[in-house]
């Protein structure tokens, strides 16, 4: 339950990963070497750009697509020549995905959302799917939404929703996509103190954006251009989601500082 | 996934789209209703025919006299009569199909009683002819045993003949005369129409044979014997045995003696009839299953359709963990769910509508079982065909481009 970072093994190691794919008559290089590794208890936040491989390298972590060359351990199972299948499993598992749009199922309850992860699983592991999908809800702070739809409830309780789906099978690593991009300044806020609380009892996670206020709030900060790393560094000034929250409702501005 | 989650799943995806489930349903409703309206008149119109040819006589053998040659000429059916009594008797004693058997003695008589008179075909016939020709009598009763063994002066008539002379229908109990002899009439039958050829069968006055021979007919030679079986399908059997009678009775031995008599049944009659009705039928339901086709392509249609309106879903079922086979079983189920209810209500429909049809038309329909579960059978494997190609399309999505959809 701390976000110490003493660790036998690590969630995340990719070792030059190479991604090249077809774009019409041109050849792209998305991702030209890249190594990363990254351990239990860690809040990592990949910046770049757009078209600086961010988006390619999160494919590649999120087992959703194949590098060309390159080997990628995620909590100790080889990724390289998995078949399609045994991806799926590996995502169902190990994986919790957050999306910048949400990506719920739309005309479904919130709960029939969360329980949907539990359905996929081919173990049988879990018993009562209906009471475990309304505890991920209640820990997100939706027990009390858990038969409304998506079409009815707010961008950051969506988010939250898809918070829930992503936390429900207690997977290894969460990642998160631009997780508050759709999402105003104090919904984001919401968003981050609820990643940071789930930090804080230790799961790992990997965030992707391009907001260098947002990225503060995580503890590690991988930049990205052209396909590589071009700094990797701790995050000085670290700040608390749940502190700017108050601040923010009581209307003070939020000081802004740009990652050094 | 559980079996149960995945019907779930399939359900409540094809329950959240109901105006669009509704209208894919409704080809494959068109199209079983079809079918089975289409095989429900068919039959309907088989067993109204069926019906028909067997008022013609149930069952019945029809014995007339063979033909002669003379000069290397034939003479033709019935040039050569040696059909008597005895023949028929014969039959009675030692057939063991054969369930009924009459003469028949034909004669043309002028008949005068009641307001006028009528020329008219007077038959000689037994108790067993209306059981054999499948007629009643509408008003008294035929003539009994006891009048045959008598040579009672006694008639049926016929409802043409009824109307001729006695247009007040008091008929039973009268008098008319027939050759200068008096007869009371005991009964009037059924109408019974005319036949194929345009022959007035009612147009006839029925005696008892013994009676007919020595009062009308002054001739020992029968113009037909009439037999019938339980069943048909005694006929064929009931034919060779009638034969063999008919031989040993006219003493004909040995191989090379031609028969001096024909024995005919109805059964190729019927049996073209049926044949007829069951092409029709068949390529009733032949037109009906090219619509029952249309409505799987559009099955197919809409599943497409549904697969890329879906991508971003199938994207993030995959994404937390779906494998393509559960994609898979997910649209196909979905369309499978989706044309056998289609196919239920079908059936509904069809049977409903072959009823209405049958109703306002006054045409005979009956919905045969094979008929409805063919249909059943059919749309379940509509469903499966048409929504193999969109289910597979949709498992072997790439979910990084799936959840890309827009």
């Amino acid at each position: 339950m701390n976000a110490s970072s003493t660790h036998t093994q690590p969630v995340i190691t990719v070792a030059n990963i190479v991604k090249r794919y077809q774009m019409g008559q041109n050849e792209v290089l998305a991702l030209r070497g890249v190594d990363l590794t990254v351990n239990k208890g860690e809040f990592v936040a990949i910046m770049g750009s757009s078209g600086s491989g961010k988006s390619t390298l999160m494919n590649v972590l999120g087992c959703l697509d194949i590098p060309t060359s390159g080997s990628y351990v995620l909590d100790g199972v080889p990724v390289n020549g998995l078949s399609r299948n045994a991806l799926a499993d590996l995502r169902n598992h190990k994986l919790g995905f957050v999306f910048q749009g949400f990506n719920l199922l739309a005309r479904t309850t919130a709960i029939d959302n969360v329980e949907l992860p539990l359905l996929y699983d081919r173990t049988s592991r879990w018993t009562n799917t209906r009471q475990l999908a309304g505890d991920a809800l209640t820990r997100v702070g939706l027990g009390d939404r858990q038969d409304h739809e998506p079409s009815e409830l707010s961008g950051g309780q969506q988010q939250r929703v898809a918070i829930a789906r992503a936390l429900v099978t207690h997977p290894t690593l969460l990642l998160a996509d631009e997780p508050s991009g759709n999402l105003d300044s104090r919904t984001t806020l919401e968003v981050m103190a609820l990643f940071q609380e789930l930090n804080d009892q230790g799961i790992t996670i990997l965030m992707v954006t391009h907001e260098p206020d947002v990225a503060l709030y995580t503890k590690r900060i991988v930049a990205m251009r052209d396909g590589r790393i071009i700094r990797d560094e701790p995050v000085a000034g670290r700040r608390r989601a749940a502190d700017d929250l108050l601040m923010h409702d009581s209307d003070t501005p939020i000081p802004v500082e740009v990652a050094a | 996934m559980k079996q149960s989650t995945l019907f779930k799943v399939a359900t409540q995806s094809i329950l959240k789209n109901k105006m669009r489930t509704l209208l894919t349903m409704l080809g494959i409703v068109i199209g079983v209703g079809a079918v089975i309206v289409m095989v429900a008149v068919g039959s309907g119109a088989q067993n109204a025919i069926e019906k028909q040819i067997s008022s013609l006589g149930t069952n019945m053998i029809v014995i007339t006299p063979g033909s002669s040659t003379q000069g290397g000429a034939s003479q033709g059916a019935g040039s050569f009569n040696r059909l008597t009594i005895d023949d028929a008797e014969m039959l009675i004693s030692q057939s063991t199909l054969l369930t009924a058997v009459s003469p028949v003695i034909v004669t043309r008589i002028q008949a005068i009683g009641g307001s006028g008179n009528w020329r008219t075909s007077v038959n000689g016939v037994s108790t067993d002819y209306l059981t054999i020709r499948d007629w009643a009598v509408s008003a008294g009763e035929l003539f009994m045993d006891d009048d045959i063994r008598t040579k009672r002066k006694v008639a049926v008539l016929g409802s043409t003949v009824a109307d001729n002379l006695f247009p007040d229908g008091n008929a039973v109990g009268a008098q008319i005369q027939l050759s200068r002899s008096p007869f009371t009439i005991v009964g009037v039958l059924q109408p019974k129409g005319q036949t194929a050829s345009g022959e007035d069968q009612d147009d006839v006055i029925l005696v008892p044979y013994t009676t007919a021979q020595d009062r009308l007919s002054g001739r020992s030679f029968l113009a037909q014997i009439l037999a019938s079986t339980a069943s048909p399908d005694d006929i064929a059997a009931a034919m060779q045995e009638v034969s063999l009678i008919m031989r040993d009775s006219h003493e004909l031995t040995g191989g090379a003696v031609e028969d001096d008599f024909t024995v005919r049944d109805q059964t190729a009659l019927a049996a073209a009839a049926t044949s007829t009705t069951s092409v029709m039928t068949g390529l009733l339901a032949a037109i009906a299953s090219i619509s029952l086709f249309v409505g799987g392509i559009g099955i197919m249609n809409i599943m497409l359709v549904s697969v890329t309106e879906r991508t971003r879903e199938i994207g993030i079922r995959m994404a937390i963990g779906a494998r393509g086979s559960d994609v898979l079983t997910q649209f196909l189920v979905e369309s499978i769910v989706m044309s056998v209810l289609g196919g239920v209500i079908g059936i509904g429909a069809g049977i409903g509508g072959a009823a209405l049809l049958g109703r306002l038309t006054g045409w005979a329909t009956s919905t045969p079982m094979s008929a409805v579960l063919m249909a059943v059978g059919f749309s379940a494997a509509v469903g499966v065909f048409f929504g193999y190609y969109p289910a597979h399309k949709a498992a072997s999505l790439n979910p990084i481009e799936a959840l890309r959809f827009e």
